[in-house]
């Protein structure tokens, strides 16, 4: 319990760092001397978008950052890969590539073509969002192989350490989340996708909330990201149906004929809420991820706003923005939590729903 | 609309990194974690229902005791009636024989009383017997002593046998 206090507030304290408020501060100057007005939308966007390079700090006109591997594929030109500090913070063009500053794909690599039309090449870039997915997914095989390691040993012993803080999670997602949405009969057969979404979202949250390297990345709140996580639920829930619940979207019992026939009101309904539950989840978790970066971004951009109409406007305000963003960071660090709770609790209850059998369907919806 | 656009570098790193996660997670984490928990709550659970066998157990053996003990009290009570009764017949018997013998001994003694005081008679029979001899000698010969009392005598029992 102090340990998670004292985490806390360590937390908290980077989170209102000066570190972190210094790197905006420099990066706002550098911006308005450069950029005449600063420009708070492009800052904030800046921030919880992906890049190509890891952006740690701006001291005077010297960008700080950790350039990261560009990988392309131009269907005129082939393969291409190089290191992103050749686009020299998106100034540059190198090898007819260069970063859109503006327009459709603003922020992504594009082609310049002979005629000098802009074409987005195939971009499997090492991109900040990708590498701190892949730092997230080693903090969780460290993690993970480490414990399950200790339970090989001897799964009569204590837990102690990691393991005692993972074990009431696990112990709560089996017994809280699965088991009641799934059934007993079947809810193993889900156990390892259920635990592995739940910490791969809450690790990843967490680290969005760490404003500095290797976190601050919005892994999660970038909609790719709980695309594919939506995506893994949609083809379980989909491959594990029974033939009860597909007939149960095609042919809803109990449901007057006439929402039926002539035209099928009912199964288009079903089968639409088939695609938005995925949806929903995706969609859920980007907004809800995003908008917590935005709402801290934007108690910080009030500073520089107030700023630019009197430096002490700026200072006092300071306070205010302080005081709220801790306030935000606390919140995010209970909507990290409940984000990965509620993407696998319905997840589980769509597993559940799927495997449903309807042995009395007339019971079953009144 | 670039915030909700799906990114496909992103999209294709995040399928092939998030399925490897979970291969090898499910291969190697998740396994023996949940085979540990469970495996522990079923220990847990075992124990629980052993330590209930082993009061039940202690229960039926405690009352096993309690019965053990009332028999053994009955047993000694038994025991000790037994011994108290061979007492008072042994007592009994000792006494009946004592009694038999004391009887025959007096009957012995009367019988032996008896045959001395015989005895005892028919010696003084003889001795008075003897003695009246003697007693008759000493008069006979005081009788005697001179010769003319011998001839009268001598006379008195001639004459007698005359007589006849």
């Amino acid at each position: 319990m102090t340990l998670l206090r004292s985490l806390v507030i360590v937390f908290v304290t980077f989170l209102a760092s000066p570190t972190f408020l210094s790197a905006n501060e420099e990066h706002a100057a550098s911006d308005t001397i450069s950029r005449k007005k600063f420009n708070t939308g492009d800052m904030i966007f800046s921030h919880i978008k992906d890049s190509y390079e890891w952006h740690i700090t701006t001291i005077g006109h010297t960008h700080i950052s950790i350039p990261l591997p560009v990988l392309l594929y131009s269907e005129t030109s082939g393969f291409h890969s190089f290191s992103s500090s050749n686009f020299h913070h998106g100034e540059e063009a190198y090898q007819g590539f260069h970063i859109a500053s503006e327009g459709k794909y603003q922020r992504k690599v594009v082609e310049t073509m002979p005629d000098g039309t802009e074409v987005k090449p195939w971009d499997f870039s090492i991109t900040k969002n990708v590498t701190s997915l892949f730092i997230s997914i080693i903090l969780l095989l460290v993690i993970f192989l480490s414990v399950a390691k200790r339970y090989k040993e001897n799964f009569a012993r204590a837990p102690k350490g990691i393991q005692s803080w993972i074990e009431p999670i696990v112990v709560f997602i089996v017994e809280d989340i699965a088991i009641p949405s799934i059934g007993k009969e079947k809810y193993q057969r889900y156990l390892p996708f259920l635990l592995t979404i739940f910490f791969f979202i809450f690790i990843n949250n967490m680290m969005g909330l760490v404003p500095f390297f290797p976190g601050g990345a919005n892994v999660t709140g970038d909609i790719s990201v709980t695309v594919v996580l939506a995506l893994f639920t949609f083809a379980i829930t989909s491959y594990s149906g029974t033939k009860d619940y597909w007939m149960h979207i095609v042919n809803a019992p109990g449901i007057p004929l006439w929402l039926k026939i002539p035209i099928p009101l009912m199964p288009i309904v079903e089968i639409i809420s088939v695609f938005i539950k995925p949806f929903v989840l995706t969609i859920r978790l980007f907004a809800n991820m995003t908008a917590g970066h935005i709402v801290a971004l934007g108690f910080y951009s009030l500073i520089f706003i107030f700023a630019e109409k009197s430096i002490f406007a700026g200072y006092g305000i300071s306070v205010l923005s302080i005081v709220f963003t801790v306030f935000m960071g606390l919140l995010e660090l209970l909507v990290a939590f409940i984000q990965a709770y509620v993407f696998t609790l319905l997840s589980a209850l769509y597993f559940g729903l799927a495997l449903e059998k309807h042995v009395h369907p007339e019971e079953a919806h009144k | 609309m670039g915030l909700v656009m799906p990114d496909f570098g992103l999209f294709f790193w995040m399928l092939l990194s998030f399925s490897i996660l979970l291969f090898v997670l499910k291969r190697f984490a998740w396994g023996p974690i949940l085979q540990a928990l469970s495996d522990r709550e079923k220990s847990i659970e075992d124990a629980l229902k052993m330590a209930e066998n082993a009061k039940e157990e202690m229960l039926i053996l405690q009352s096993g005791n309690e019965k053990i003990l009332k028999e053994a009290i009955l047993e000694r009570e038994k025991i000790v009636k037994e011994a108290r009764d061979l007492k008072y017949s042994i007592i009994h018997e000792a006494r009946q024989e004592a009694e038999l013998e004391a009887n025959k001994i007096l009957e012995q003694a009367k019988a032996a009383i008896e045959r001395e005081r015989a005895g005892a008679v028919s010696e003084i029979k003889i001795l008075i017997a003897n003695f009246s001899v003697e007693i008759a000698e000493k008069i006979l010969q005081d009788k005697l002593a001179d010769n003319a009392k011998q001839q009268e005598l001598i006379q008195n029992s001639i004459d007698q046998i005359n007589l006849n």
